[in-house]
């Protein structure tokens, strides 16, 4: 297929998915925002958010105070913060409109109609309720378009471009969402201390849909060795790293041409340390600094992308 | 010719012609809420489908629906079968035209149309002269506009052989009929356009460079911001090819390439939907950031086709059309089936006076104009706007041709106010290739203001559907 093509297509998978885990993100912040505690807390929560999306600096030169309504507003609604779901849901709509002849009208028609939707979309005053709301209709639009090129698509090359991105976009966020831990609570270790603790914990699940799964796979208190162990390391768990690194393994064997063999090795070979490794040591060497690290090569591993498969050269 | 426009449902008073019969007392029984919600529903659908066009100008880059009106535009069968048969005498003559005159110009030496007319016009490529195209087709998708006036007769307003469009709106207007009123189609034998972009497909294929056995066809597009990019991507798709733009394609060894993610890939037909001059930044415009350096190349040493060819301007320019009965006549040897408007061709100075003398009667129009810009309607304009446009001629007359202005025939048509007579013009679309086909019907476009007689999208027209009836 046409590397342009290949290229519009991958991100069109990305900015749907990124729209999906910003959802994610400022729904569990919001929620816990309404907990009983104090301003510096739901403010320090935001923050964190702020910070591991990258966008902080940018966010203070357009706003004094670090407030729900603030953040949602910005990360949310604003048309010129690049970031916000609805520059996501705008650009994903954009890189679907320029290669429309390469997918099926139902996934044009479902990305158009998100965008159309989007575009009028304007909660009053943010009130808790209508965002609740929004969010929900961000993630339940993100299960229909994937749900349609799931259902529709045909098992080229082009499906493997857009799994590509939707996996690469996914091991970054699911890094992101467990290194906001890193960020908040800093000073305790094993346990889970306090209600308030037990909470973030519990709504960082809840941000990658894994809380009732957490209850079945391990049928016992939540604890920060184990939700880590879940998100990185299990293969079953839809939104894990290693999840996603052996779908982008795969994706990247089947469009395989003659300059991608390094990057599939790489791909493989960050897939096995997650197949093979163990939380243990994921935790010696500190489950920041291991996030860093993997955030790093997954970047490598989608810069890559672009250059072996979608700016071709003559 | 006559002031009141021929009606193409009623024949005078509360009279329905035969084959509007069956649809007027369906539209009689039906309740106006019933219609209001369908139209509203179409709405909606071409809106969540992304039927849209790109405006230029005013709000630069936004994308506007073309208004589409639920009455359709009925035409009986022995209508269609002479309508037909005389669209494809003329584009099989306007065809034989094109290669003479980049061959050896017979025509032109047995003084039918006056050689500077040709030869010193903006639209005659030198560059084609001697090159030898597949099956000796230029204009492989040509886009016949055809209006009905006086008592109904039809006439040949334009011929559009460089990059026709409307296409899509033809069958997606079909496609939302058929969806809001399925009990129509059951009542009447629509004969079925949907298979054009097979037929277009097969045509395109046809006329791959000698000895290609499957040959590689792409769609060529200026890319998303184009007003017509909504109709390549929906041909592309149809037809199951890539839909390209010109940094997709390069030009190795007289060969032209796409980029894919597997590496470079013979290209043999591109259907492009750009215009000559940005084709070859070698050859033509150099500034063009849309076309392919070194296409030309290729194109002349037959590794790859073109379709339309490049050069097929010539003859559809304004200042030509006059000449076409006189192409089917000296290369058909026929009688041409279909009539030109009578044209003033203001170059001719008896023409030049009849018209400063008329033109409050008359359409006057730029010979390389397209889509209504730059054309004076006579009856319509202000003392002011004639004056002017008077200014205009007498500075350039060769820039220019008059008609006498047709009472384009009207259709029933939704507006505010009801349902009321609107004027109409239609454009079939006819392939030629192997054998020249149509598919039976086209594209109807409707002046949606009272009185206007211009119908182009860009100028505030709507779209209906168009039903040829089997029996």
């Amino acid at each position: 297929m046409l590397s342009r093509t290949a290229d519009h297509l991958y991100w069109m998978a990305r900015y749907t998915e990124r729209a999906e885990n910003l959802a994610r993100m400022l729904d569990v912040n919001s929620r816990m925002s309404l907990l009983p505690q104090s301003a510096e807390v739901v403010e320090q929560g935001w923050i964190a958010t702020l910070t591991i999306i990258g966008l902080l600096d940018a966010f203070r030169q357009h706003y004094d105070t670090v407030s729900s309504a603030n953040v949602i507003s910005f990360m949310a609604f604003d048309r010129d913060n690049p970031m916000s779901i609805y520059s996501c849901l705008r650009a994903a709509r954009e890189n679907a409109r320029a290669v429309r002849g390469t997918l099926t009208s139902e996934i044009w028609e479902t990305l158009n109609a998100t965008w159309l939707e989007m575009r009028t979309a304007r909660p009053s005053r943010f009130a808790a309720a209508d965002v609740g709301d929004f969010f929900e209709w961000v993630k339940y639009r993100s299960h229909v378009a994937r749900g349609v090129i799931q259902g529709t698509m045909l098992r080229d090359e082009a499906w493997h471009f857009t799994w590509l991105g939707t996996y690469l976009e996914r091991a970054d966020s699911t890094a992101r969402i467990l290194d906001v831990k890193y960020h908040l609570l800093l000073p305790h270790g094993e346990q889970v201390g306090g209600a308030a603790d037990y909470y973030q914990w519990s709504a960082l699940l809840h941000s990658v849909s894994a809380f009732e799964i957490y209850r079945r796979v391990y049928r016992d208190v939540i604890t920060p060795r184990r939700v880590a162990e879940l998100l990185m390391l299990r293969d079953d768990m839809p939104r894990s790293l290693r999840r996603c690194m052996s779908e982008v393994y795969m994706h990247l064997q089947a469009v395989r041409n003659s300059q991608s063999l390094e990057t599939e090795r790489r791909a493989g070979e960050l897939h096995a340390s997650l197949h093979f490794g163990r939380i243990e040591s994921v935790f010696e060497m500190g489950l920041h600094e291991y996030l860093v690290r993997f955030l790093g090569r997954v970047r490598d591993l989608g810069d890559r992308v672009s250059r072996d498969f979608l700016v071709s050269a003559d | 010719m006559s002031a009141t426009p021929y009606d193409e449902m009623h024949a005078g008073e509360g009279a329905v012609r035969e084959h509007y019969e069956t649809f007027a007392s369906w539209l009689a029984r039906t309740p106006a809420e019933d219609l209001d919600r369908k139209r509203a529903e179409a709405d909606t659908l071409f809106h969540r489908v992304g039927i849209t066009f790109t405006v230029y100008g005013e709000d630069a880059g936004t994308e506007r629906l073309i208004p589409f009106d639920i009455v359709p535009r009925i035409i009986p069968p022995a209508e269609w079968q002479h309508l037909a048969a005389g669209l494809k005498q003329r584009v099989r003559a306007l065809n034989a035209f094109i290669d003479d005159i980049y061959h050896s110009q017979q025509i032109l030496q047995a003084g039918r149309i006056p050689a500077e007319q040709v030869l010193c016009n903006g639209q005659y490529r030198p560059e084609m002269q001697g090159i030898d195209v597949p099956g000796s087709i230029y204009a492989h998708i040509a886009g016949i506009d055809v209006v009905r006036a006086g008592a109904g007769e039809f006439y040949v307003l334009e011929d559009n052989l460089r990059v026709p469009s409307g296409v899509s709106y033809m069958i997606e207007g079909r496609r939302m009929m058929m969806r809001l009123f399925p009990e129509l189609f059951a009542l009447h034998s629509v004969a079925p356009v949907e298979h054009y972009p097979d037929l277009l497909l097969e045509n395109l294929r046809s006329v791959a460079p000698p000895g290609v056995n499957d040959p590689t066809v792409v769609l060529l597009t200026p890319g998303a911001y184009n007003s017509a990019y909504f109709e390549h991507a929906f041909l592309a798709q149809q037809m199951g090819i890539e839909l390209v733009e010109g940094q997709d394609l390069f030009v190795d060894d007289e060969f032209v390439y796409m980029r894919t993610t597997r590496g470079p890939q013979r290209v043999d037909v591109i259907y492009r939907r750009i215009d000559d001059d940005f084709l070859d930044p070698l050859v033509f415009r150099p500034d063009s950031m849309l076309g392919i350096p070194g296409l030309l190349a290729a194109y002349r040493a037959g590794r790859v086709t073109i379709a339309n060819a490049i050069g097929t301007g010539v003859a559809d320019d304004k200042s030509v059309y006059p000449y076409v009965p006189e192409m089917v006549r000296f290369y058909l040897g026929e009688e041409p089936l279909l009539a030109n408007v009578p044209t003033f061709v203001l170059r001719r100075k008896d023409d030049l006076e009849y018209t400063l003398a008329h033109l409050h009667e008359l359409v006057v129009k730029e010979v390389h104009g397209a889509g209504g810009y730059g054309m004076l309607i006579g009856p319509a304009a202000s003392k002011e706007e004639i004056a002017a446009f008077r200014e205009r001629i007498r500075r350039a007359p060769e820039r220019y041709i008059a008609q006498p202005t047709l009472a384009l025939s009207a259709c029933p048509t939704f507006v505010e106010s009801g349902i009321a007579p609107r004027h109409i013009d239609l454009r079939p679309f006819v392939l030629s290739g192997r054998e020249v086909t149509l598919v039976p019907g086209g594209l109807t476009r409707v002046a949606l203001r009272e009185g206007s007689l211009v119908v182009n999208s860009s100028q505030g027209g709507g779209t209906k559907d168009t039903w040829v009836l089997e029996r």
